[in-house]
């Protein structure tokens, strides 16, 4: 199951989606947002995404764990709009079998997420400023690099 | 033909707009639109090669065509989680 939503992640909720008389572990990861990235103190964060490919990449993500792995249930939501420090900001829950199948399962997730979903985060850092995070932009002045 | 193509953060606010509109001959690929994007909207060229580019809520590579009716995503580097 996937979802975008603007509101709290409910981690007790979550718990209970994944949970399973079949399943002998339950991982749930939440990634929760920083008060400070280095020396920058962030005040809030807000989170966009171009909404129908960013649940349709997480759907793929989903079943491509349940085909790698035995995963019994499966959990992905990411959080949009603004999101307070200290609150989760994304979820990964899944339940399998055994142990180390749903940590590897929800290792794997996170991370493809974080690579592949459609989602943008934007500081709004305490000197008042703001930045949009885009890991890995290259600013090339060279317009023959385009293609 | 005209595509429209959909910018998120960083290129949306470069751009001042959420959908930009571009006439190119046909056949259309994503590195044609990738290259005129660039040349419509300069404060875009400097990012456009770190850009990823979706057709119809797939990733897309510079070699896919692109027919007047899909959606197409100018997309700059995700920050999820």
């Amino acid at each position: 199951m996937v979802e975008l939503t603007d509101l709290p992640v409910d981690a007790a909720a979550i718990t209970r989606m994944v949970t399973s008389p079949t399943s002998g572990a339950v991982v749930l990861f939440l990634g929760t947002t920083r008060q400070f990235t280095n020396a920058k103190e962030t005040v809030t964060l807000t989170y966009t995404a171009y909404a129908p490919m960013a649940s349709s990449e997480m759907e793929k993500l989903e079943n491509q764990a349940k085909a790698r792995w035995p995963v019994d249930q499966c959990v992905l939501i990411h959080r949009l709009g603004e999101v307070p420090i200290g609150e989760a900001s994304v979820a990964v829950a899944v339940s399998t079998p055994h142990r180390r199948d749903a940590f590897e399962a929800a290792s794997w997730l996170m991370d493809r997420l974080k690579e592949l979903v459609p989602v943008w985060k934007k500081e709004h850092w305490a000197s008042g400023s703001t930045d949009w995070v885009h890991p890995g932009l290259v600013h090339r002045s060279d317009e023959n690099t385009l293609q | 033909m005209k595509i429209r193509v959909k910018l998120f953060a960083l290129t949306r606010d470069l751009a001042g707009c959420e959908e930009v509109s571009l006439d190119l001959e046909r056949p259309v690929t994503v590195g044609a639109i990738r290259q005129n994007l660039g040349e419509t909207f300069a404060e875009l060229r400097p990012i456009l090669a770190s850009c990823a580019f979706a057709v119809n809520n797939e990733y897309a590579v510079n070699a896919v065509e692109v027919q007047a009716t899909d959606e197409v995503a100018c997309l700059p580097p995700v920050s999820g989680g």
